[in-house]
């Protein structure tokens, strides 16, 4: 029997690339999205002699990463990632930061120079730690093979728990090279990071106390509550139909709560339902879960809500207090929160205010007469495609279908527009760039999804500007026969810019026009995939219909209002109360102020 | 009932025991920039050999918000171990050492060297015309070292930021 020179068994040590493949299996990866390069060589070599790991080569690194992270988003999994050193770090930055913003679990690896080489500016070298440091939730380079397995586990378990978010491994050529012995998941806790996740019984007493002895009462939820797995969309349910009380949510935390149950008020925020954000102003007791206050979310902070008393769960005690102070702080993971507050509220012994309730109710159901989503699709022949229209026939053809439905989007007024009029029963199925905002996260992410769900309808909600940023990934599609549909709202204009200018620029259209677009059926067409366009609205069915009946990939063009505008509105720096209805009251962003013009 | 933040800004001193690795000490330190909280003063050094751990004190200032914000985000980084806000726990140590090079002549001198004593300042060093003073103390001691070695020549300073702990029992 070989053995080094420290008397180790050296038949039993593997490379490092193998120790990688072998941990990774272990965390139970079954796909990494990824691009090879020189410094990644050793693990392709690895990935190509085994069959437990399906490796899906992207087109441009972003795009690994979101594809990634739909997959993270569908299934409550980890994403995996594998790119090279220098570029193909850089080009995942994005990717890694859209992540952290939306807290998804990711774990990247990118490749290094080898070790000796590091800080020499050798070629494609880049100081991924130092650069991917406020990028991701942690990272790490490995500079010894025998730390690969140690490191690869630790990184996977800070991924995925407490919040959970992108944590990168950089990894030397030369570690990937050197050989060590593999060694199985810890079961021993982590030396310092140990996040809280179970609620403090006396916090529970509080908020189950405030939520009972509430008249006006709000039940405000976000992507914690998705991140915390089925249960808690389920314990959600029950909470809210126990508690009699209005439930609205954040963009990111859709399909937590029924859209179509009606104790719902729909998204609230910047472009949230009248009734959702007239309820959180007016409110007596917010219950805040798994949200964290955001600036879309709180209008103009010194006007929001200003009559509650907040109770706010979150798992991570730094979004407590950090923009709207509370007065209960609950740091816990979301479902064990719910679970706890239910069955406090059910233990509580005040008796419900019933008619203060139903008073409630009542003055939200006046909110709901104004029927802030409407808007007016003219039916005659050749008439234009309004965007909420289009969005809307997709919800409805698609939940007649019956058919397990995915959707992703793009950034800007096709993302509103689809959050406001898909109505989402189910956690899970909805992904889109909530916090950084990343336009051409939409069709990567769709990749994704269709990978981790290869028999359910995953549809990109997009922008005619958006998509064109990871375009490239058609070519992915083609390659794995993904079926993912592109649906496209064609304004020829980057809408939200065009939007804002309109409202706050004086109507200058400063470069949103979107110039020399390709024609997207011909675009398809080169891609292997279809193309189909809608010009008219008697036209908008059967495209929706062949783009769902055709068994590869499509692009939809469906050509629509260049003008219109996504309503409900708050201006940046106005109050929940102070919302823009729809374009006959345009005029009031005019009034909008100088410190709300600096906000974005 | 509205809960408003106090906007009465005060000066912490924040104790964080953290993993002694790679790293570390950019985290800290990109996570007071990136979110632009002030540092007055930091400290670093290993504290326990045999477990790997170093101990980072921090001196900064803001309202009570940013100062529980400073304190929640520096938590919730993977290789923190514990973050003390020695300032709000109550009575503890804070000293710093600083080097004060003073080149004088004739009376400023002799002043010089008196003054120093007063502070207990140690002179480490000594020419014909200079001193290096090592002084220990808390900070707004050795600011009034300074201060009064400014017109007697003071030429160069050099500060070690603060090291803390807590009074009594109390440990990290």
């Amino acid at each position: 029997m070989a053995t080094d020179a420290g008397g180790t068994n050296t038949e039993t040590q593997l490379s490092g690339a193998e120790v990688l493949l072998r941990a990774l299996k272990d965390q139970g990866v079954e796909v990494i999205f990824g691009y090879p390069g020189g410094a990644v060589l050793p693990i392709y070599d690895a990935l190509y002699q085994q069959n437990a790991i399906r490796h899906i080569l992207v087109r441009h690194e972003q795009a690994a990463v979101h594809a990634a992270e739909g997959y993270a988003r569908s299934t409550g999994r980890v994403g995996c990632v594998l790119v090279t050193s220098g570029p193909g770090a850089t080009n995942a930055v994005t990717g890694l930061v859209d992540a952290l913003m939306d807290s998804i679990p990711i774990v990247c690896l990118t490749g290094q120079v080898p070790t000796h080489l590091i800080g020499n500016d050798a070629f494609q070298e880049a100081d991924t730690t130092g650069i991917t440091r406020p990028a991701t939730k942690h990272n790490y380079l490995v500079k010894r093979a025998e730390d690969m397995a140690r490191t690869v586990h630790e990184a996977f378990y800070v991924a995925r728990s407490g919040r959970p978010g992108p944590v990168v491994i950089d990894l030397p050529k030369d570690v990937l090279i050197g050989r060590a012995a593999y060694v199985p998941p810890a079961t021993t806790p982590h030396r310092s990071y140990r996040p809280n996740t179970t609620p403090d019984a006396t916090a529970i007493a509080r908020a189950a106390a405030l939520l009972k002895g509430a008249k006006r009462p709000v039940i405000y939820t976000g992507g914690g509550v998705i991140n915390a797995g089925a249960a808690a969309s389920d314990a959600l349910r029950r909470l809210v139909r126990a508690t009699g009380a209005p439930c609205t949510s954040t963009l990111m935390g859709l399909g937590a709560y029924p859209a179509n149950d009606p104790l719902f008020l729909g998204m609230l925020g910047m472009h949230g339902t009248y009734e959702a954000n007239l309820a959180m102003h007016a409110c007596d007791v917010m219950l805040n879960i798994g949200a964290r206050f955001d600036d879309r979310v709180t209008g103009r902070l010194n006007a929001f809500s200003p009559q509650s008393r907040k109770i706010h769960v979150d798992i991570d005690p730094s979004s407590i207090n950090k923009n709207v102070p509370v007065e209960v702080a609950i740091v816990a993971d979301a479902g064990e929160a719910i679970e706890a507050l239910l069955a406090a509220f059910e233990a509580d012994p005040q008796t419900q205010d019933r008619a203060a309730l139903a008073a409630w109710w009542q003055q939200i159901d006046g909110w709901r007469g104004k029927d802030c989503l409407r808007f007016t699709q003219p039916t005659a022949r050749g008439a234009v495609i309004k965007p909420q229209y289009a969005v809307q026939r997709l919800y409805e053809i698609t939940r007649d279908l019956g058919r397990e439905t995915f959707i992703t989007t793009e950034v800007g007024q096709h993302q509103m527009w689809a959050a406001q009029h898909f109505r989402f029963d189910a956690p899970n199925r909805w992904m889109t760039s909530g916090g950084l905002g990343t336009m051409g996260y939409g069709l990567p992410a769709g990749m994704g999804v269709q990978i981790a769900h290869p028999d359910a309808l995953v549809i990109d909600i997009a922008g005619e500007a958006s998509i064109l940023m990871n375009i490239q990934e058609m070519s992915t599609l083609a390659q794995y026969r993904l079926p993912v549909k592109v649906f496209i709202l064609n304004n020829e204009y980057m809408g939200m810019v065009r939007q804002w200018q309109e409202l706050l620029h004086g109507g200058r259209y400063s470069e949103s026009y979107s110039a020399a677009l390709p024609d997207f059926v011909k675009l398809a067409e080169s891609f292997h995939a279809k193309g189909l366009r809608a010009h008219s609205v008697d036209e908008l069915d059967d495209v929706i219909r062949a783009m769902i009946a055709a068994d590869g990939p499509v692009i939809a063009d469906i050509v629509v209002d260049q003008k219109e505008n996504v309503f409900p509105m708050i201006p940046s720096g106005a109050a929940h109360n102070e919302m823009i209805l729809g374009p006959e009251h345009e005029a009031e962003a005019a009034g909008i102020t100088d410190e709300g013009l600096v906000l974005v | 009932m509205t809960t408003t933040f106090d906007t009465t800004i005060r000066s912490a001193t924040i104790s964080v025991l953290v993993e002694n690795e790679a790293g570390v000490l950019a985290r800290v330190i990109g996570l007071f920039s990136g979110r632009g909280y002030n540092i007055d003063s930091l400290t670093v050094a290993p504290v326990e050999d045999g477990r790997g751990r170093s101990r980072i004190n921090i001196v900064t200032s803001g309202t009570e918000m940013v100062i529980e914000q400073i304190k929640a985000q520096l938590d919730r980084l993977v290789p923190v171990h514990r973050v003390a806000d020695l300032t709000q726990q109550g009575p503890h140590v804070a000293r710093e050492m600083a080097l004060v090079k003073v080149i004088c002549a004739g009376d400023k001198r002799a002043e010089a060297l008196r003054l120093s004593d007063a502070f207990r300042a140690r002179v480490v060093d000594a020419t014909i015309e200079s001193f290096v003073f090592e002084m220990t103390g808390a900070t707004d001691k050795v600011d009034a070292f300074i201060e009064l070695m400014r017109p007697l020549g003071l030429a160069e300073v050099s500060r070690t930021g603060v090291a803390a702990m807590a009074r009594g029992t109390r440990t990290i």
